[in-house]
């Protein structure tokens, strides 16, 4: 008796002949973008338009006594002068909580102050004219008394009782406490044989989007309809919000999203004068355009990551970490941002904090108060460049404390790569990470040993090189545990509808959202792949609400991973509709055949059979020569949402090689390494532009982003020039390799990419920076890491 | 000096006149008077280089320069640069690079790149780094921009043999 024939595998819907998964493809469109073809929110006219240019308070905390805008309509050109009373009218305030934030509270938040302004920058008065200039001009004929109000600024005594209280109906100024305990915390402390305390202060920064904020809001009258172009990273949730403030149904909503110059989370929300927007335009029945300048982008663009944070680590001598323990104190400005809320980094700090490591013992306080500062709010890799420092700045110290090696203390305590599924003590989830695989891939990548000599080498010549490395995890592919748990209406699952056209090309709609990180080429690979069509044939749809399929959008590394996963998935029965047409004209059956290069062909042997656009022709032209009873769909729609876990949550390490001039406190960047575990790969070259991306980011927190706010609560370096991000100049080449573990979840198998280079980079360079400084005996547990931050460590100043 | 005032210049090789204030500046004169909106305004106060456009043969911000100061010059900006084919290669080594990810630092950050190409026909990456460290892009962390520009004066190097 011979055995049958081994059935060969089938092939995934991934792994095809020609499939674009796992290559590098150019983006599509890219052309317009290069020629200055593009169209962004602050290049779009239209008919009657008009411009708003807000007044903003220069006092950080103060009574409106009285508004004079008189003079200011009298100016040419000048449409409307509205204050916050009167746009009242039109605009309900709002309160940036959400119910699984238990406790949080803020309070109601309006388009444009009314009676009190709570920072500096806030708008007291919107002034709408034919042209930005002109609505300058009249801006500055509005006059406001102010009473001033005592400025909360230090979020060390916000909480202390003679400490004004901003918004007295809160009782006081704690907007949200969040503590936990796991494990014998106190017991872990006592068993080990070293104890590291140290104070973790990190800076408040921003995103700094190269395009400011934007938007134009165009309410028709006669057709009842608002639609909103505004470069939002979340289309679904503008239109939801919108319509909740002025009264309308959603569907009189539309939100069109073009090209967007630079997110990172800035555009991710609702901010007040982009609501003010929306209700002039239905108060002075015309288009207004609004864009933000440079200084009211410092003063009111979310910041972010403003911290001060105690953390403790417990070790033994062989290295075993027994405890962690911080307590994280924040402070978010005077409300929490709507509709995300403002306590979300805290809780992230929370829990990411230890979380690579095997330890069960975590004991955490985070606390978040309101201050007369701008607001803060969510910016790319929320909460994880705080965690990652604080865990990986006190691995270091512990390591130092016992004469370990960096890399040695962590082989030692990181969770190993065969144990998962597993928890972490602060309650997350992980399926499957690599923290192993990464470092070995990281040492060798960086020859670790060799730069070890060389570092020994140039010490004796007085030169201070150091190497920091930061193992972190990363949230992404957010499930509804994220917002909508908490009554938030932001959608946690993503469409996408996939339709073959007459000439056999394809049409993609979906709801994630392109702000460069390549959404359009991942869904055209994607969809090229599983349909067996060359990307160029597949044009991807998105950022209009009027249009795509309902869902979330691109933000905390989901796009890829959700709105992916959908585009698999609306292909797959795209595909199978196409094959039953097929087959039908064909006498064949769907299982006898395949398409490959955009021609149905024989599965077995790849002969031609019909082109796609000839199946196209006779379905949508000739559909009298097609069976009875046979109604081809030539178009599929799919959504998904990651239902087992509530994040994909992915891994990855950072290092980093830089040299210390103890002389002038300069910090040179040298190298730059990072290995990323994100799962399925669909694009490599955007995978790892996304990291570099994402790391210099990290690398300006580290070094140079800081909002500096005086003792009244005025931000002293508003502007570009005082503002330092990274230059070209300074930063270093950055090598990036990959893990790859995919998520199970999914068919797809792909987690996000776009936070992690952010995440770990801050603390790499922290670690790179105390280990040069080590023959001078000090450390340094704050960002940025300035000249004088770095001579002050030193006793130089 | 507040009514407006006639200027002529050439922008992209075509003649323009027009009345405009003393006090607009070139990037607002390209993008509001012109419609040329491939010019971008990032900061308005000279730092960010996105507006960065080509006047007489030099490159220069146009939120720094008023319009009144390009009458009877010549100025070429991303659009013009793009349709004579002058930076064709570069904009396929951006693109093959990924150089760019939201785009909107590209016609600023093209603009300086082929500055430099015009000057230094074998600039380092250093050189290069240097030469676009007045453009600020926020997306990219630069190693793809610098990769693309390298590229391209590697392959004109070899075109010119």
């Amino acid at each position: 008796m011979t055995a049958p024939p081994a059935k060969p595998e089938p092939l995934s819907v991934l792994d095809r002949p020609n499939s674009y998964i796992g290559k590098t493809v150019p983006r599509p469109n890219l052309d317009r973008l290069m020629q200055g073809r593009g169209q962004y929110v602050s290049d779009i006219e239209l008919p009657r338009m008009a411009h708003v240019v807000f007044l903003r308070s220069p006092r950080a905390h103060a009574k409106i006594i009285g508004i004079d805008v008189a003079a200011a309509k009298r100016m040419a050109g000048v449409i409307g002068v509205v204050t916050g009373k009167e746009l009242a009218e039109i605009i309900t305030p709002w309160v940036g909580v959400l119910s699984h934030l238990k406790g949080l509270k803020s309070a109601p938040q309006h388009a444009i102050a009314i009676d009190r302004v709570c920072w500096q920058g806030e708008a007291v008065a919107a002034v709408v004219a034919t042209s930005r200039a002109q609505a300058e001009d009249a801006a500055e004929a509005v006059t406001v008394e102010y009473e001033e109000l005592g400025a909360v600024t230090d979020m060390r005594t916000a909480l202390d009782p003679q400490t004004p209280v901003i918004h007295a109906s809160l009782g006081d100024n704690l907007a949200f406490e969040r503590t936990h305990d796991a494990g014998a915390v106190d017991q872990a402390f006592s068993d080990a044989d070293e104890v590291v305390e140290a104070d973790f202060i990190f800076g408040r920064h921003t995103g700094v989007t190269l395009e400011p904020r934007a938007v134009v809001a165009d309410w028709n009258v006669a057709e009842e309809r608002l639609t909103i172009y505004q470069g939002s990273q979340a289309p679904h949730m503008v239109q939801n919000i919108a319509a909740l403030h002025l009264g309308l149904e959603e569907s009189q909503v539309r939100v069109v999203c073009k090209d967007v110059g630079g997110s990172f989370g800035i555009k991710v929300h609702i901010y007040a004068d982009e609501m003010a927007t929306y209700a002039l335009s239905k108060l002075l029945r015309r288009p207004i355009k609004f864009v933000a300048d440079r200084v009211e982008s410092f003063n009111t663009d979310i910041h972010a990551r403003d911290h001060r944070c105690n953390g403790k680590i417990g070790v033994k001598r062989d290295g075993t970490i027994t405890a962690f323990e911080i307590d994280d104190l924040t402070g978010i400005g005077p409300y929490s941002m709507y509709p995300r809320t403002s306590a979300i980094e805290a809780n992230q700090v929370v829990n990411l904090v230890g979380g690579p490591y095997t330890t069960k013992n975590y004991r955490a306080r985070a606390r978040v108060v309101f201050q007369n500062k701008n607001v803060m709010c969510q910016y790319r890799a929320v909460g994880h460049p705080i965690a990652c420092s604080v865990t990986e700045g006190l691995v270091d110290l512990a390591a130092m404390k016992i004469g370990m090696d960096p890399g040695e203390i962590r082989r030692r305590n990181l969770i190993a790569d065969d144990a998962y599924p597993c928890g972490s003590p602060a309650g997350l989830r992980f399926e499957k990470l690599s923290h192993h695989a990464s470092l070995a891939k990281l040492m060798e990548m960086m020859d670790y040993d060799r730069l070890r000599t060389e570092q020994a080498e140039l010490r004796r010549r007085n030169i201070h090189r150091g190497i920091g490395i930061a193992s972190f995890i990363e949230v992404t592919n957010p499930s509804a545990a994220f917002y909508g748990v908490g009554g938030a209406k932001i959608s946690s699952q993503d469409g996408v509808a996939v339709r073959l056209d007459a000439q056999g090309s394809v049409i993609c709609h979906t709801s994630i959202t392109e702000q460069g990180q390549g959404s359009e080429s991942l869904t055209a690979q994607i969809v090229g792949s599983v349909l067996g069509v060359p990307m160029t044939r597949v044009r991807v749809i998105l950022g209009d609400t009027d249009n795509t399929p309902y869902g979330g959008g691109t933000w905390a590394s989901r796009g890829a991973g959700i709105g992916g996963e959908a585009a698999l998935q609306a292909t797959k029965i795209l595909r199978r509709n196409i094959l039953e047409v097929a087959s039908a004209i064909l006498q064949a059956t769907p299982a006898e055949l395949d398409i490959a290069d955009g021609v149905v062909v024989n599965a077995t042997d790849g002969a031609a059979r019909i082109e796609l656009k000839e199946l196209a022709r006779i379905v949508y032209f000739r559909p009298d020569t097609l069976p009875p009873g046979l109604q081809p769909e030539l178009m599929a729609t799919r959504h998904y949402v990651p239902r087992e876990y509530p994040f994909a949550f992915t891994n990855g390490v950072q290092a980093s090689w830089l040299e210390v001039d103890t002389d002038t406190g300069f910090i040179k960047l040298l190298k730059h390494w990072v290995v990323e575990d994100c799962g399925t790969i669909i694009n490599p070259q955007l995978v790892d532009e996304q990291i570099r991306g994402g790391v210099v980011q990290g690398l300006g927190a580290a070094l140079f982003e800081k909002c500096i706010y005086d003792e009244r609560g005025q931000l002293t370096n508003a502007n570009m020039a005082d503002y330092l991000v990274p230059m070209s100049g300074e930063m270093p080449d950055i090598d990036v390799g990959h893990v790859v573990s995919p998520t199970m979840e999914s068919e797809l198998g792909a987690k996000g990419a776009g936070e992690a280079g952010t995440a770990g980079a801050a603390a790499a360079v922290a670690n790179a920076v105390n280990d040069a400084l080590r023959p001078f005996n000090t450390t340094i547990t704050e960002i940025p890491l300035t000249p004088q931050v770095v001579l002050t460590a030193l006793g130089r100043i | 000096m507040t009514a407006p005032m006639p200027i002529s210049l050439e922008v992209n090789g075509e003649r323009v006149d027009a009345h405009v204030l003393p006090r607009l500046n070139l990037a607002d004169f390209l993008r509001e008077h012109l419609h040329l909106t491939g010019t971008h305004v990032g900061c308005e106060h000279g730092v960010c280089g996105a507006c960065t456009v080509r006047v007489n043969g030099e490159i220069v911000r146009a939120c720094l320069m008023l319009a009144v100061q390009a009458h009877g010059g010549s100025v070429q900006t991303i659009e013009g640069l793009s349709d004579s084919g002058e930076v064709a290669d570069l904009q396929t080594a951006f693109r093959d690079r990924n150089a760019l990810q939201c785009g909107y630092c590209t016609p600023g950050m093209l603009m300086a790149a082929q500055d430099l190409l015009k000057q230094q026909a074998e600039p380092s990456r250093d050189d290069i780094r240097e030469h676009l460290s007045g453009n600020y892009c926020r997306c990219t962390g630069y190693q793809a921009i610098i990769d693309a520009v390298e590229t391209t004066a590697r392959q004109r190097r070899s075109r010119a043999r």
